[in-house]
């Protein structure tokens, strides 16, 4: 048999159907809903008088929309934002899936339930219509984001109709400095590749500085494997993935776990296997970083100074000069010295207990800067209560930051956290796209680490100052 | 959907790399439940100023192109979110073909689920239908997705390379959720034996 990839690996194992033309009908395991990116698909069903195939495999939970402050379950202030969460509940209901409704201690971002709950495991096929899907992926799952239409074709098939990607590997070597986060390794990584570098791949992550990374930290690192251009990220699954998985609500138990955990060790790329595209970063080269422009790619060390657009060839000349007039930023200023207003430490990528204990961690005992504005806001109502138990939200409060509920937040702003025009924010999200946290808001993506630095500084700041 | 067979329209040229779905339809446009009416926020923040009157520079404002049924895009096009907005608004404007070096590969899929074609080039033919595109509303080009063909109004014809599957149902307007409904046995037959396999999934 021919050597494979653990893409090839689970590739395999879900084909329902293979067209000669290799087009193939996969099948899938997990599918995530949340209330942007459903309404239509539900409405089609219901028009065409369909089902939902696996109600069972089928888990919703709203999380773009909702308000982050306490009194969002009297009062959800924007009626377009309260329709698509009502019409959530209402077709969680009619169609008998899974769901955490607001109300429940559960409900948090898609990509933070999932994985908590115990219905992301090894080797599945995991979609939902978010891009950040790709999350999944730490858990050497296949985990990608869909359409509205795929949304829909999930629903009423199970399966979805696909074109097998290439297979790119992504080695980082080493050991990762102290200071150096999960967050950095996958910034440098779209960096290096730029935000088209992935496109037609899905990305194996190996070497030792993923290894030794949590299955928190892997989770930030799949999630931006869309921000490169890849269809998915993913980690093999190792005895971290095993301890984080076992006990979970919807994790298997006994002996169906015995069975599940042999096929699990299977799951890694053979020795032989083919990429098609290899990357290879060094960690002892890995800096904390921050980005300075409107694509994900526009990377720096924080040591760092603005690049002109001189510095760039072809069509990114224009872009970067675009870019630089967005953000307010002049060529060659140093990245350290760039003020910052506002600092959210949260979203998909950054919102789990293991970034608030590391934000924690560089804010206690200190205040953020007079004037600025900065909000934790935990990935799921677990994360904020295990933070909460932990002590980590005194020291948020005591620091001067606001203690939020779950909720995506002003990592994309649909719900009424938002940068005002002008405002420049310290952001542990994931896209830093022009009006992305808020018309003419100005965006630098970081670790929660550096994000807490400047909260302190009111700065861009490098956190290996603070350590 | 709508057929997909041939167009022939005015061309946009927008040379800007990596617009991504954000820029065509920013976030707050998303909160509808419905695929309609979304054109009018096409682009929003790119052409309209923060009181809503339009930017004159940007392109689908100009005389020229207010009618465009064709995008000339930079690389990375539609990078970013999995938003369906992004094809439903453009597809509301007018657009029904995208042309650019590279698509984000979900936007891309988006697209043909909405009979919007996009296609691929290398870089020196999109440059030549930039240039086209440039000219302004005399400058029609004229997609054949049977011949897999563009032609431009000086009758430069460039072939395009498209998946055989999606083009059959661009075509053919197919929807997706019927044909893989005619394999509902193999579907059935898959869950059966993965039932046994994989029983904890």
């Amino acid at each position: 048999m021919s050597p494979k990839t653990l893409y090839d690996k689970i590739w395999d194992a879900h084909v329902v159907q293979e067209a000669e033309d290799g087009t193939c009908l996969l099948y899938i395991d997990r599918h995530l809903v949340h209330e942007v990116t459903s309404p239509q698909a539900f409405e089609g069903l219901r028009l065409s008088g369909r089902k939902v195939r696996a109600p069972d495999r089928t888990i919703a939970v709203p999380d773009h929309n909702v308000p982050t402050t306490a009194d969002r379950l009297e009062h959800v202030e924007n009626e377009e934002s309260r329709v698509q969460l009502d019409t959530l509940d209402k077709n969680a209901a009619e169609f008998g899936i899974h769901y955490y409704p607001v109300s429940d201690i559960r409900q948090g971002i898609v990509h933070i339930v999932g994985p908590e709950q115990g219905w992301t495991l090894p080797g599945m096929t995991v979609v939902c219509g978010d891009s950040h899907t790709a999350t999944h992926g730490a858990f050497g799952s296949l985990a990608h984001g869909i359409g509205t239409s795929e949304v829909e074709h999930v629903l009423a098939t199970q399966t979805l109709i696909q074109q097998k990607s290439k297979n790119m590997k992504v080695e980082i070597t080493g050991k990762l400095r102290p200071g150096v986060t999960a967050k950095d390794i996958t910034l440098s990584v779209v960096g290096a590749t730029g935000a088209a570098g992935g496109t037609g791949y899905v990305i194996e992550y190996c070497g030792e500085a993923i290894r030794d990374l949590s299955m928190e930290g892997r989770m930030t690192v799949c999630n931006m494997a869309i921000e490169g251009g890849a269809r998915a990220g993913l980690i093999a699954p190792d005895e971290k993935t095993f301890e984080y998985v076992m006990g979970r609500p919807h994790a298997p138990k006994g002996a169906q776990w015995e069975t599940a955990l042999a096929w699990w060790k299977t799951l890694f790329s053979d020795d032989d296997a083919h990429f098609d595209k290899v990357l290879t970063l060094k960690g002892e080269d890995i800096a904390p970083v921050v980005t300075w422009g409107t694509s994900p790619e526009d990377v720096l060390p924080i040591t760092g100074v603005v690049p002109a657009a001189s510095d760039f060839e072809g069509g990114k000349v224009a872009a970067v000069q675009r870019a630089l007039d967005y953000m307010g930023l002049k060529a060659g200023t140093p990245l350290s010295e760039v003020p910052v207003d506002t600092v959210f430490i949260g979203s998909c990528t950054n919102g789990r207990i293991e970034d608030l204990r590391a934000a924690a961690a560089i804010l206690k005992g200190k205040k953020i800067k007079d004037g600025i504005r900065a909000m934790v806001v935990p990935g799921s109502g677990l994360v904020r209560a295990q933070a909460e138990e932990e002590g980590l939200a005194d020291i948020f409060k005591d620091a001067g930051f606001e203690w939020r509920l779950a909720g995506c937040s002003m990592c994309l702003a649909m719900n009424p956290d938002q940068l005002a025009p002008g405002e420049r924010c310290a952001a542990t999200s994931n896209r830093n796209f022009e009006g992305r946290q808020g018309r003419d808001g100005r965006t630098h993506l970081m670790s929660p680490e550096m994000a807490a630095a400047a909260a302190i500084t009111g700065r861009l700041t490098d956190v290996r100052e603070m350590i | 959907m709508d057929k997909f067979q041939t167009l022939t329209g005015v061309a946009a040229p927008m040379p800007l790399v990596n617009i991504d779905t954000d820029m065509i339809i920013p976030k707050q446009f998303l909160k509808t439940v419905k695929r309609s009416g979304l054109g009018a926020n096409l682009f929003d923040e790119m052409r309209f100023d923060k009181d809503g009157n339009e930017v004159a520079d940007f392109v689908l404002n100009q005389p020229a192109y207010r009618n465009a049924e064709v995008i000339v895009a930079g690389d990375n096009f539609g990078c970013g979110s999995s938003r369906e907005h992004a094809p439903w608004a453009l597809l509301d404007f007018g657009i029904k073909c995208v042309v650019s070096t590279g698509f984000a590969d979900i936007f891309f899929n988006n697209c043909f689920q909405n009979g919007i074609l996009p296609i691929v080039l290398p870089k020196e033919q999109v440059d030549v239908l930039m240039k086209e595109a440039e000219k302004g509303e005399n400058a029609r080009i004229s997609v054949n997705l049977e011949k897999q063909e563009i032609s431009t109004s000086d009758g430069t014809v460039i072939g395009f390379e498209v998946d055989p599957f999606k083009r059959q149902c661009l075509l053919d307007g197919l929807d997706d959720i019927d044909l893989t409904l005619e394999k509902a046995k193999s579907i059935d037959d898959f869950e059966a034996q993965a039932g046994q396999s994989r029983p904890w999934v």
